[in-house]
């Protein structure tokens, strides 16, 4: 069976065939790999949602006393431009990657719930649009996306902006936690035999480190929602100031959750990248141990460093002095990370690829964003940046020029697994090029400005305080990001269909999923591999390239179980039912229980619009169409 | 490598886990673990406020209100102690229910004593458990309208949204325990609950004594220390 000699061959009309297709099929579908397609495509969309909220935002600064946009259309774009890219754009493309790629890196045929994964998808889409659809009435949320409370009481934010918010967030939030018990249970039982933890590949292992970061964030905000949510519609008294509430309760349980975020939106790009560097320099991840643990410690530190936001309300010297020194401790690891990064490429046969040029972006663009992190960790240097474009720049470069770099270099480097074909390396090149340049243009000169002291969130400005020339560069940087985008996309759309076809193995590189053809039957794996050391398929094909890491001795497979076999490659499409192989049923229960959590939070925002008891009614309808839904699916079979 | 390895039925494979546990056992730990932030929020805002409502009632102290009414301390330990002891003792109910479920193939005596056949009736035990939880939310609901008629309700002042939002929320917790062990019941008069299905107790269990858990630390910190 271990068909080492046989060359892959490519058959896309084959694959076409693959399972049903319409829309019924993808709203019943279980299937980690469609499920993924369904996250990237729809978080692309918000993305270019979230894209046009910042240019227009840059539009307006572009020049000093601009009305493109009122003042309360400007508050409303910079929230929603923060909860969209957050929310809606960074997570769900990291979700889309978790979903395709954790299965196929692990061995596994599906994640261990499906039918959970599919309620995770469609509960993020219903909380994506009702957080974004209000947009289009002039009523979005406007109250940052850190929504700071008491700002967003009723008192001082009436209406129902921060109502999409508070509710839009707590959907959003069920839909990461219902992820996250889903990908820790997959992780931990679902690996092929032989696949020890510390062979897990790094993209496994940096989404294992994000499921608990989510497991353990996403709580502490839904309770400070919770307390919003039931401060404006049962006029309780949590950040009511009058009856003695704490201003800063908020702020704690916001950041709390806000700082772990921060590494849920990073990870995942820390890992595509430990995948892109070494299959593209040819060798193997440098200090691979060290990866994992600094990974961890990662985690573990981003629950200890959360007051640095809050370094300018005045908590006394000992708390900022330890929250200083917490934030200049998570540095450590993180360093560790990019000079691992470096030791992978040294010696290695680089090809410039276009998802290597990205990673390689990664690795610069992280590192300004990292030093310009540990600027901040001293409070009476964060004091003069706290609230200006300084801040703006140096989140923009972890986020943009970290996550979304390793995002886009991940499409690039995964596409042709995801379709069998690869996506154009010479417009990849014009889109990485353009992207690079135009994001420096864009956030590198937010330093100076903010240094000059321009506040964040001003919807115009003054001229005469120097911030003229900056920001006029900011904007024309935004406008070259706007053309790299769009490169992006017809390369994206047309690679689709048109793209040079590409064989299972499309880069050499030496974990599992590239031993399944691309793009992979619904079963993906025909037999199950055991695995012998970190790069399974580089032992098969290039046994000299993984000669320096340690193996399993051929006794220790006798542990593993007599039912697997080595790993091999799989160039056959066939189906489930010919391999014997039991597929989860297609079933739109997921959708429906999603469908009902969301009437249920329209039932509670209509409690403002109509009597109160006709809200509460829609509520309970929504909340009885979920129990009952969760009934049905519960007892019917998986498989 | 090949030849050192024999094949599988393809069917074999759905069966092998890494760690040998059912994929539900771990997610529930998983979910637990989340579950602990969620309490852990909640019961840290209740004691940032303790003692900071600028109104009254409020719960260990007597309070005159600018009214000059005066208000009672408005804990009522004995009662709630009571509830507590209940529900504690609702998860031995639960193990021995789940040792039942466990058992049941066990060959069974000739002629079995009472004790014998108490002790191996799952539908007993389930039922048991369903019924102290569901005593301890009937104090629960005694409480919260006691403390409404003494002049607490939910947006009277930082004592009463955080107690009201903390210890309701545990309710909701014990609501949806009581609804899942009816279930898990049904099931049994339906088909008999078998050690096949013990996992589906089992979980259930774990969710239950969670819950007991969390109220040892509610009643300890909410109700007996000052």
């Amino acid at each position: 069976m271990a068909t080492t000699a046989a060359a892959p061959t490519f058959a896309p009309e084959k694959a076409a065939s693959y399972g049903s297709s319409g829309i019924w099929s993808w709203i019943t579908t279980v299937d980690h790999k469609k499920i993924g397609a369904l996250y990237l495509y729809t978080a692309l969309g918000f993305f270019i949602v979230g894209g046009i909220e910042a240019s227009i935002m840059r539009l307006q600064l572009a020049r000093p006393n601009q009305h493109v946009v009122t003042a309360e259309v400007f508050n409303q774009l910079f929230t929603m431009h923060g909860t969209t890219m957050i929310f809606l754009g960074v997570m769900p493309l990291s979700a889309a990657f978790f979903n395709y790629l954790i299965p196929l890196q692990i061995g596994a045929r599906d994640v261990a719930f499906p039918r959970l994964n599919a309620f995770s998808y469609w509960i993020f889409l219903f909380g994506g649009l009702f957080i974004t659809v209000p947009i289009f009435f002039n009523a979005a949320p406007n109250g940052g996306w850190f929504g700071y409370a008491p700002l967003t009481t009723l008192q001082f934010s009436g209406g129902l902006n921060i109502d999409f918010w508070v509710m839009g967030l707590q959907i959003l939030g069920i839909s990461s936690l219902a992820a996250a018990f889903n990908f820790i249970t997959t992780i931990i039982n679902m690996r092929a035999p032989g696949m020890t933890l510390m062979r897990m590949p790094i993209f496994t292992w940096m989404s294992f480190v994000v499921m608990f970061l989510l497991v353990l964030a996403f709580p502490v905000i839904t309770i400070a929602l919770v307390f919003l949510l039931f401060d404006r519609f049962f006029n309780t008294t949590f950040y009511a100031i009058a009856a003695g509430a704490d201003p800063l309760l908020w702020q704690h349980l916001f950041w709390v959750f806000g700082h772990p975020e921060v590494y849920i939106l990073i990870l995942p790009a820390f890992g595509l990248v430990s995948e892109i560097l070494p299959a593209n320099s040819r060798k193997p991840l440098f200090g691979y141990n060290v990866m994992v643990y600094s990974g961890i410690m990662i985690g573990f530190l981003g629950f200890g460093v959360w007051a640095h936001h809050m370094f300018a309300v005045g908590m006394g010297a000992m708390a900022d002095t330890i929250f200083a020194l917490t934030t200049m401790l998570i540095g450590i690891p993180t360093g560790v990370k990019i000079f691992n990064w470096i030791a992978t490429m040294w010696g290695g046969q680089i090809r410039f690829t276009t998802a290597m040029k990205f990673a390689i972006g990664l690795l610069a663009l992280f590192t300004i964003g990292g030093i310009s992190g540990v600027m901040h960790s001293s409070p009476p240097s964060d004091l003069q940046q706290s609230d200006t474009y300084f801040i703006v720049a140096h989140f923009h470069y972890v986020l943009f020029g970290g996550s979304m770099m390793g995002i886009f270099g991940g499409l690039y480097h995964y596409f042709p697994k995801i379709t069998g074909r690869y996506m154009s390396e010479k417009l990849g090149t014009w889109h990485f090029w353009i992207n690079f340049v135009g994001m420096n243009l864009t956030f590198f000169p937010m330093h100076f400005s903010g240094l000059l002291g321009m506040p964040r969130r001003i919807y115009t400005y003054d001229a005469g305080q120097g911030w003229e020339t900056f920001n006029l560069i900011s904007s024309i940087g935004t406008a070259m990001l706007v053309v790299s985008t769009a490169i992006f996309f017809v390369n994206f759309w047309r690679s689709r269909k048109s793209g040079a076809p590409a064989p299972n193995d499309a880069w050499g590189a030496g974990t599992l999923e590239w031993s399944i053809p691309s793009p992979p039957p619904d079963y993906n794996f025909a037999e199950i591999p055991v695995v012998t050391s970190r790069y399974p398929l580089w032992d098969l094909k290039m046994p000299e390239r993984t000669s320096g890491i340690q193996h399993s001795r051929p006794d220790d497979m006798a542990i593993t179980g007599a039912h697997a076999v080595a790993v091999h490659e799989e160039t056959a499409y066939r189906s489930a039912k010919e391999l014997g192989i039991p597929m989860p049923f297609p079933t739109a229960k997921p959708m429906v229980a999603a469908l009902g959590i969301l009437i249920g939070f329209c039932g509670i925002l209509l409690t403002h619009v109509v009597p109160f008891a006709a809200g509460i009614a829609v509520a309970i309808s929504g909340v009885a169409l979920f129990v009952g839904t969760l009934y049905a699916w519960l007892t019917a079979p998986l498989e | 490598m090949a030849s050192a390895v024999a094949h599988a039925p393809p069917e074999h494979a759905p069966h092998y886990t890494s760690t040998g546990l059912d994929h539900r056992k771990i997610a529930i730990w998983a979910f637990i673990g989340s579950e602990c932030m969620l309490f852990a929020s909640l019961i840290s805002t209740y004691l940032v406020y303790k003692g900071r409502s600028v109104s009254c009632p409020r719960p260990h102290e007597v309070c005159t209100a600018a009214d000059g009414r005066v208000f009672q301390p408005i804990l009522n330990i004995p009662v709630t102690s009571q509830s507590t002891f209940v529900l504690l003792m609702s998860s031995l109910a639960m193990v021995l229910a789940l040792a039942a479920v466990e058992n049941k193939d066990k060959p069974r005596p000739a002629n079995p004593t009472l004790g014998y056949r108490i002790l191996s009736s799952s539908k007993l035990w389930l039922a048991m458990t369903a019924l102290m939880g569901a005593t301890f939310l009937g104090y629960q609901a005694y409480e919260f309208t006691s403390f409404v008629h003494e002049g607490l309700t939910i947006h009277t002042n930082l004592f009463g949204s955080s107690f009201f939002t903390l210890t309701g929320t545990h309710g909701t917790h014990v609501t949806v325990g009581v609804l899942w062990l009816l279930t898990l019941l049904a099931i049994d008069f339906k088909r008999g609950l078998t050690p096949k299905d013990a996992l589906l107790v089992d979980i259930c269990a774990l969710y239950w004594h969670f819950v007991d858990v969390v109220w040892i630390a509610i009643f300890t910190l909410i109700y007996l220390i000052r």
